[in-house]
């Protein structure tokens, strides 16, 4: 299952679905699967397709190990009670059966680990990539820099949501929309592309997350840490910091926009030549020196007690 | 049998100081050296620290009932998650675990007391002191540490003036829990009654001389790890700065290499007090009591080698993932073998639920939910959607609370007529498992599509699409908290205000075996000061018991 294209996969669980959902309705049963509401996203890319078969497979695994141990219990509790079983066997071992619920067991995990290892083994490869972007994390908000494209800027928790989540704003939140997961700049990427990410922090560890694409990984300062992805549709992704990174760890979301090759194209060369001409998009917070490798490791090391970042003036309550 | 204070006298020994009974006043409770008063005062600690720690919770889960900020800032929120965990751990958890072993290992292996009664005084009265320093971080200006339990560095070196204070209480508690560890050891392989080898010993005794190791094991490294934070900021080293040559993920390696043992050091007596309570109310001998031990040790030697799972998102090489990833999914086995012996002991039984077997079954069913998210988590292409997501919260939180708090309980409840003489109200008990078993999940069952849906950990405010179940949540956090109520005036009724309550006999539990049941409720001051001579008939699982046919 794992090495078939989407389309083929969407089409084998709407199948497969109504048998392991027990549901009569094929269609409804695989959407109340995807639901984002009760279950992980599916994502849009063949990784994260891989991902959510394994957490389903995962699960249902579960379920069944889970009916047939509670089945067995209440069954037990019910039929074993004092009043219906008044005197007890005293039967106390069993070398046989010990041996054969150990064995069990642990063929079950065979059968698990062995996609969970293909699946892992092609996350880590990062070989040719089409585009590299680096992702560098800071106290609070994400830097975004196209390498060999001359282009890099900040992207920061909207200003309505900013504003909004201010201790005793008034505001309230349904009023904004995507409240907490919207920026004022996505990271714009290319559909259909291998993209491969070089992730590192000026400060302390965050971590950078996006559901629908499946990849998640820290952000550790003086170190660079490699993720790609290969989006298949275009839209609107968005995801949030994963490791506590202090005061306003919540308010650092992530957005992604993915746009078809030509359109990203376009984007791209819009953004070097105003970047070439000095002329910041209106809503660019001013960037900071690209921060080395090297030298981004020496910020946490002088025991600071203030976060070491350059601040653009919207995190200040 | 027992001997009572008379007897004692007529053996010609001279106890000046008890030869009316325990010194009266407040110098018996600092001065005693006694493990029945010990662990008396470590479960009374343990329940003031679960106390705070839940108010804590309550903090959390009202400012996460809606989204926007409604009654505090970022940076108090992270404080009280902060505390919440170290104060539920190490203040709550652990030392009711120690009063526990301090209150029925001696009597369950038929000896007077621990090898090393000072120490033990001494182990318990440094925590009252620790949590202290803990406690009042929070008046300090900067408030209490708020950078996760979990301590990471650089973050952690951010915090202001409660760091010394935090690393310094964090070491008392480990030269607590390392000494009562140590006590624990020498006492099990020391003083166990004639007759009394170590396949004869109760699983919860075996289950504490494991946890003992594993604290051994483990509490220095987390002492090392904390002391390299303290100098990396005081006194110019860089272990976790990489523009000094350091690397912030060897404390992630370090902490975790004590943090992962350190679960299973909050689970392993629970297991112990499970597979006592199950075969005393299905009047069978737990099933497959070798296999159980052997689970035991399986799960503590694994708990070495798993580790990195909870950094499978900081870019360690893939063979070392592969390589977590698959001893981690192993641990599952010896858990499932001990799942699946408690139920075949229970099959064929003669069950009747009074309140302790009550928490007992719900601790088996609710436990292995917490570790089918645990095996889940386990597969690491998949917890790259799962790490640090409402998921895990879930995960622990079941593990923990129908799990290892549940046991907890379940312990109070059987053996408090044995320490107090006194029956507790079964009808206020069976509310309480009832009110408590049921708002546990309405807590926490929808924390897993919150997980999954999206939400991250340790945020205080969110995105509107998770509004209903933490909505949920919530409520449920603030009915469960009122409940405990019930089971607090029930105990306090046994311990403090018997009148009116039904006297206990010695054999509370009409199933119950072991050396503990010999002796009168509640028990004498002084117990077992000559050895017993039931070993064989109160241990149901050896050859030659008249009620095990083989």
């Amino acid at each position: 299952m794992p090495n078939l294209s989407p389309a083929t996969a969407r089409a084998l669980r709407r199948l497969i679905a109504p048998v392991l959902a027990g549901s009569c309705c094929a269609a409804r049963a695989a959407d109340t699967m995807d639901n984002a509401y009760w279950n992980m996203p599916k994502g849009v890319t063949q990784i994260s397709h891989e991902v959510w078969w394994l957490h389903m497979f995962a699960f249902w695994i579960c379920v069944v190990i889970g009916i047939g141990v509670f089945g067995v219990m209440f069954y037990s509790l019910f039929a074993h009670r004092r009043s219906r079983h008044p005197v007890p066997a005293q039967f106390h071992e069993n070398t046989t059966v010990e041996i054969v619920w150990t064995i069990i067991p642990f063929l079950i995990l065979i059968v698990m680990a062995v996609p969970a290892a293909g699946t892992l083994i092609k996350m880590y490869d990062t070989r040719d990539s089409d585009l590299t972007v680096r992702i560098t994390g800071y106290q609070w908000k994400w830097q975004y820099e196209y390498v060999g494209q001359g282009v890099s800027f900040f992207s920061t928790l909207k200003a309505d949501a900013n504003a909004a989540r201010q201790l005793g704003s008034g505001i309230d939140p349904a009023t904004v929309p995507n409240y907490l997961h919207d920026v004022d700049r996505p990271l714009v990427l290319p559909v259909g592309k291998k993209v491969r990410f070089l992730l590192t922090s000026n400060d302390v560890i965050h971590g950078w997350w996006v559901p629908d694409l499946a990849i998640k990984k820290d952000a550790i300062p003086g170190y660079i840490n490699e993720m790609w992805t290969k989006i298949d549709e275009p839209g609107t992704y968005r995801g949030q910091c994963t490791v506590l990174c202090g005061r306003d760890h919540g308010f650092m979301p992530i957005v992604v926009k993915a746009l078809p090759e030509a359109e990203f194209e376009q984007w791209l060369a819009q953004e070097k030549s105003a970047a070439a001409a000095g002329t910041p998009p209106a809503a660019e917070t001013p960037p900071a020196p690209a921060a080395a490798p090297s030298s981004s490791g020496s910020a946490p090391g002088a025991a600071a007690d203030q976060p070491a970042a350059v601040d653009p003036p919207s995190h200040d309550p | 049998m027992a001997h009572t204070h008379a007897d004692h006298a007529g053996h010609g020994h001279v106890h000046d100081e008890h030869a009316h009974g325990p010194e009266r006043g407040i110098m018996r409770w600092i001065k005693t050296t006694n493990h029945k008063d010990l662990g008396t005062l470590y479960l009374w600690f343990s329940g003031i620290m679960f106390v705070i720690g839940g108010l804590m919770s309550l903090g959390i889960r009202l400012e996460l009932f809606h989204p926007g900020l409604q009654y505090m800032d970022p940076e108090t929120f992270n404080q009280l998650t902060t505390m919440h965990a170290l104060v539920m751990i190490f203040g709550g958890v652990m030392p009711a675990f120690v009063g526990l072993a301090n209150w029925q290992v001696p009597l369950m292996i038929g000896c007077s007391d621990l090898a090393l009664p000072r120490v033990n005084n001494w182990g318990f009265w440094i925590l009252p002191f620790a949590f202290t320093l803990l406690l009042s971080t929070f008046f300090l200006p900067g408030g209490a540490p708020a950078a996760g339990w979990t301590l990471y560095p650089p973050l952690v070196l951010q915090t202001g003036n409660s760091f010394p204070l935090l690393i310094f209480a964090i070491h008392l508690m480990g030269i607590s829990s390392i000494t009562g560890a140590i006590n624990i050891i020498v006492t099990i392989l020391n003083m166990r009654a004639p007759g009394m080898t170590l396949l004869k010993m109760p699983l919860f005794v075996w289950s504490w001389l494991i946890t003992a190791y594993l604290l051994i094991a483990v509490m220095p490294v987390l002492a090392g790890a904390v002391t390299m934070l303290l100098t990396d900021k005081y006194f110019g080293t860089s272990f976790f700065n990489a523009g000094g040559g350091g690397d912030p993920v060897m404390f992630e390696h370090i902490f975790w290499f004590f943090g992962h043992p350190e679960v299973y050091i909050m689970i392993l007596p629970a297991f112990g007090i499970i597979s006592t309570i199950v075969p005393t109310f299905a009047r069978k001998p737990l099933f497959g009591y070798a296999s159980m031990v052997y689970a035991l040790a399986s799960i503590a030697f694994l708990s070495f080698i798993v580790w990195a799972h909870h950094m499978f998102t900081v870019g360690i090489p893939l063979a070392g993932e592969l390589f977590f990833m698959f001893s981690t999914m192993l641990i599952s086995v010896p858990t499932g073998v001990k799942v699946f012996n408690w139920v075949a002991t229970m099959w064929k039984g003669s069950m009747s639920f009074e309140t302790p077997m009550l928490f007992a079954i719900a601790f088996i069913f609710l436990f292995t939910i917490g570790g089918f998210s645990g095996l889940m988590l386990a597969l690491a292409p998949v917890d790259f959607q799962y790490h640090n997501t409402y998921f895990v919260v879930a995960h622990f939180h079941y593990v923990l609370v129908p799990g290892a708090v549940f046991a907890i309980m379940a312990a109070i409840y059987y053996w408090i007529p044995k320490w107090t003489g006194v029956m507790y109200n079964e009808t206020l008990g069976k509310i309480h498992f009832w009110w408590s078993a049921i708002f546990i999940n309405v807590i926490f069952f929808p924390q897993h599509f919150l997980g999954l849906a999206g939400m991250p950990r340790r945020i205080p405010d969110y995105a509107v699409q998770f509004t209903d179940f933490n909505e949920i949540s919530s409520i449920g956090a603030f009915l469960f908290f009122i409940g405990q109520f019930i089971f607090i005036y029930n105990i306090l009724r046994c311990a403090l205000f018997r009148k009116g309550l039904k006297p206990a006999a010695a054999r509370v539990w009409e199933g119950a075996h072991g050396l503990e049941w010999t002796v009168p409720s509640p028990a004498p001051y002084h117990t077992f000061e000559d050895p017993p001579q039931e070993v064989d008939t109160e241990t149901p699982w050896v050859a030659g018991h008249p009620a095990v046919a083989h």
